[in-house]
């Protein structure tokens, strides 16, 4: 089945021709066609796209004009991250018709090394949720279990890596949104260090947070796209020079005299004692393959929740204010301006969104500034300082949980803002601090995925691969259980 | 009646002379087409980034030089949110809590103003009414070729205490950052724009008044006059006992008058807060000295020069340094060979003549007059055609020789030529001859006056005076 192969594979099979990117788009088409009346992972496929796209590939190889080992393999792309002349919702009524004329950075640079690309995929509305049900157009399901949530918000890019309608995809994670969707659909799931893949032509969210990150089927795979898409990017003022290296080769150096921390903090309240102990049985893993486990703390991990959702809205109610029916995207025509700006923003975003530009755009005004953003911000220095001082003294990994719980079912948090926002407890720290964090799948609880979050220093991805790989098990292959009518 | 202090600060916004926009390759020159200086970043297209233009630092950190300033060498942008059709992102960067350039001075007359700060920000876009105004249209439309064009807003402490003042302080800023090359500062164009910060105080009190702010001035005629203006209306407040409202106004030019916009209740809360797509601007020392070795000869040293190399007058340094235009101008002539005193004499004579009444552009090339001021110095033509040929170039442009020699302007120094038409004149008018003899001096005019009427005006006035002297003596 081609549509199992992993990108590494594919790569091989491609090289010695054993299928040609058209058959292997053909299949992902048509496994998407199958299956995705029941997941729901891709808001538009652009099959006629990639079907030429495919084909264009085929002749490139066979003239022996390839343009790089990528050519000819199919990806899936977040809805958030713009493609040119491709259809860009962000998940939303607002940009329900929008067609950007512009590629992101990163689908650019898949794009000119040969991918196809199969189609955009679901999330919550301009990422803001934990379980994609926030989506204006439909909920995606989690293939293990079509009755709960595939996490979010890049839950559309999870889902169909895990079902098998992509070999990898793109999403963004601004709290968690590629690490714990990554947890639920049993995928390999990485947030780059922030800086390291540019941010442009990403629908922001929190821009000082958000970061592009990768869904794939194996460590090995993880590592070859992130060579491909990392480096400093010069339309992106926040993207950081730092040397890219081939992370692929540095795999099997193994973790042998590596020190790796279980932050104590990530393992108390809140959190499900099978995953707790799950995790720990991980950290035993490592120990047999060379590592020394110590236990450490992050003191103000407490405070980084409440910090982090002051942050993000407050950024997000500028970065979303520009939604204003003046010049793209959604207008609701109305007599006067006023009227027509609210019309068209009270119509165009969904009830998360609006809950969030609100809580935001409170954070920023006169009078609550000093005691709700200005603190994150310190909360902010905090955390990081934290982090800072464990690498400081000498760890290279810390292994953590990434979501209290397994995917959780379907409405069963969609009207509890506070438990959805809780879910992110694991994961928002490492974007407060701007690190890289490695989502291995690491077994399963009841049917259903569950992930182990190795967090490491800035630009430590490489570390992150290598303790992965020691954890690395045969890949989880989904159910599709409560498939209706199977 | 109470005797009243006015209080005056000032806020300037001058677009700086980049060739792109603050955050995109756009170009940013005036006039073009509506929303064809445009792309996805300045429209605020989703997922698009700002990448700052450099040049626009250096142009800012130029500003701060010509004024004083103390540069910042770790500056950050802001974003300003509010919604209005003109602004693309419904927010605007500018610089906030760290300005790039703080604490200077200028001085006028007499007194020192002090600069609180200068940022850099981007401008907006503007409204296109369908109509005369916002008021009466039905519909507007907007054009963003303006839209992340780059400015600094330049802020005074509330040092001037008179419309007087106010002015000459907006005239000397003007004239510094024209100095600076850091912007045209046309203020009819909109490339310097200057707001109002009034307020009055008993005479003798410490604590300042309510203040007004005042927008929409469009000259310096106009700022003078609506300090004057909102002096009295406030004063008149004050006098039946009452409070002004803190609020913003807007000038009137033609009624003479300012108006309410909006009041402090209706003011924005812009809910500033650091820029996340940017980081910080860092000036380091290299750029720094790159930066200062690259800021244009400001007026003091230029005064020092025109004196002591140039050997002008302070008289005459003052005013051509006074205005920076003509200040470049003798510096081309000059620089094209002419004689720095005699360019001097003509651009403080004629040429300032003929500029009354559109001051801000020159429609002559430097070395133009170079060439005009050495046939007249030469002696090819006389001083009075020289005037002529001015007007000539100022009214149809065309070059000076040209001019001469289609208008017939050059000069008889031939001097057998004008042997014979003195030797004619002095026979045709034997009394005038008698009289001068009989020592009336006076009747030398009347002689000469008849020999550059025959030969056209064009007899070189000096060799005629002489010969005729020699013939009347002899």
């Amino acid at each position: 089945m081609l549509t199992r192969l992993t990108v590494a594979e594919t790569i091989k099979g491609l090289q010695e021709k054993q299928f040609s990117s058209l058959e292997l788009t053909n299949a992902y088409l048509e496994r998407i066609e199958a299956l995705d009346k029941d997941i729901n992972a891709y808001i538009t496929v652009t099959a006629e796209k990639a079907r030429k796209q495919a084909a264009a590939s085929d002749k490139r190889r066979i003239e022996g004009n390839a343009l790089s080992a990528f050519d000819g393999v199919p990806v899936g792309i977040k809805d958030i991250i713009c493609t040119k002349g491709v259809r860009t919702t962000a998940a939303s009524k607002m940009l329900e018709n929008f067609v950007p004329p512009y590629s992101a950075t990163c689908w650019n640079k898949l794009e000119n090394a040969g991918c196809v690309l199969l189609g955009k995929l679901n999330m919550d509305e301009f990422a803001m949720g934990s379980s994609t049900e926030n989506s204006a157009f439909f909920t995606t399901k989690n293939p293990f279990d079509l009755a709960c949530v595939p996490g979010g918000s890049s839950g559309g890019s999870a889902a169909a890596v895990a079902a098998d309608m992509a070999p990898f995809s793109l999403g963004t994670d601004t709290g968690g949104s590629v690490r714990q969707p990554a947890s639920f659909c049993g995928t390999v799931g990485l947030k780059p260090t922030y800086g390291r893949v540019s941010r442009f032509g990403v629908i922001p969210y929190a821009s000082s947070l958000d970061q592009v990150g990768i869904f794939a089927k194996s460590i090995e795979d993880c590592a070859l796209i992130l060579s491909y898409i990392s480096g400093k990017d010069e339309m992106d003022s926040t993207s950081v020079p730092v040397e890219v290296p081939d992370y692929s080769v540095l795999l099997d150096n193994g973790v042998k005299g590596m020190k790796i921390g279980l932050p104590k903090e990530y393992f108390g309240e809140g959190i499900a004692k099978a995953i707790s102990d799950m995790i720990k049985a991980q950290a035993q893993k490592l120990a047999e393959a060379g590592a020394e486990i110590v236990e450490v703390s992050l003191p103000h991990t407490g405070y980084a929740l409440p910090a982090y959702y002051i942050m993000a809205t407050a950024e997000a109610s500028a970065n979303l204010a520009r939604y204003d029916g003046v010049r793209y995207g959604l207008r609701v025509e109305r007599d006067n301006l006023a009227d027509m700006f609210k019309a068209t923003r009270s119509q165009g975003f969904g009830a998360e969104v609006k809950r969030r530009i609100m809580l935001g755009t409170y954070a920023l005004s006169s009078g609550y500034y000093e005691a709700y953003y200005n603190k994150t911000l310190q909360v902010r220095t905090l955390v990081k300082k934290d982090f800072d001082d464990c690498f400081a003294a000498g760890i290279d990994c810390l292994l953590t949980p990434t979501a209290p719980t397994t995917a959780f079912r379907l409405d069963e948090k969609s009207n509890d803002p506070l438990a959805m926002y809780m879910s992110d407890i694991c994961t928002v720290t490492v974007n407060m601090a701007g690190l890289p964090a490695l989502v291995v799948p690491c077994g399963e609880l009841g049917g259903l995925p569950v992930g182990a979050q190795l967090i490491g220093a800035p630009f430590a991805e490489e570390k992150l691969f290598r303790s992965g790989r020691v954890l690395e098990n045969e890949r989880l292959i989904p159910q599709f259980r409560n498939r209706e009518g199977r | 009646m109470a005797r009243y202090e006015t209080v005056i600060g000032l806020e300037f916004h001058a677009e700086l002379k980049t060739k792109s926009k603050l955050f995109c390759p756009c170009p940013t020159e005036f006039g073009g087409e509506p929303n064809t200086h445009v792309c996805p970043v300045c429209l605020g297209l989703p997922g698009v980034l700002p990448v700052l233009n450099k040049h626009a630092v250096e142009l800012a950190v130029k500003a701060g030089l010509a004024l004083n300033c103390d540069i910042q060498r770790v500056s950050k942008f802001d974003r300003k949110n509010y919604f209005y059709p003109d602004l693309p992102k419904a927010y605007q960067v500018t610089q906030f809590a760290l300005p790039i350039c703080r604490d200077g001075y200028v001085n006028i007359s007499g007194k020192q103003i002090r600069i609180n700060r200068i940022h850099l920000e981007e401008d907006a876009g503007k409204l296109i009414h369908s109509g005369e105004s916002i008021l009466d249209s039905g519909f507007s439309m907007p054009d963003y070729n303006r839209a992340a064009v780059p400015l600094i807003e330049i802020v005074t402490e509330p040092d001037i205490r008179s419309a007087q003042e106010a002015r000459e302080l907006a005239e000397r800023l003007k004239s510094l950052l024209e100095y600076a090359g850091v912007s045209d500062v046309r203020m009819e164009q909109g490339s310097l724009r200057c707001d109002v910060n009034i307020s009055l105080r008993p005479e003798g009190q410490t604590e300042f008044g309510i203040r007004a702010e005042i927008k929409n001035l469009n000259s310096f005629r106009a700022i003078e006059r609506a300090i004057e203006y909102e002096e009295k209306r406030q004063a008149a407040i004050l006098d039946e006992g009452g409070r002004v409202i803190q609020e913003t106004r807007t000038w009137d030019d033609g009624k003479g008058i300012t108006l309410s916009m909006r009041s402090k209740e209706n003011a924005h809360d812009y809910r500033y807060f650091p820029e996340p797509d940017l980081v910080p601007t860092v000036i380091d020392d290299i750029w720094m000295n790159e930066i200062r070795q690259s800021l244009p000869e400001m007026p003091e040293a230029r005064k020092h020069r025109l004196m002591t190399e140039c050997g002008l007058s302070e008289y005459d340094t003052n005013r051509i340094v006074e205005t920076p235009m003509l200040a470049f101008f003798f510096d081309e002539v000059i620089e094209a060979g002419a004689d720095a005193k005699l360019t001097a004499n003509w651009i403080l004579g004629d040429i300032s003549r003929l500029l009354t009444g559109n001051e801000d552009k020159l429609p002559i090339k430097a070395s133009d007059l170079a060439v005009l001021i050495e046939q007249v110095k030469s002696g090819a033509i006389n001083h009075s055609s020289g005037k002529l040929v001015l007007e000539e170039m100022f009214m149809h442009g065309g070059c000076p020789l040209e001019i001469i020699k289609t208008r017939g302007f050059a000069q008889i120094s031939d001097a057998s030529a004008l042997q014979e038409a003195v030797l004619k004149v002095v026979e045709a008018n034997p009394e005038p001859v008698a009289d001068y003899k009989a020592g009336k001096k006076k009747a030398m005019g009347f002689l000469l006056g008849q020999i550059m009427k025959a030969t056209g005006g064009q007899a070189n006035p000096q060799m005629v005076r002489e010969m005729l002297e020699k013939a009347l003596d002899a």
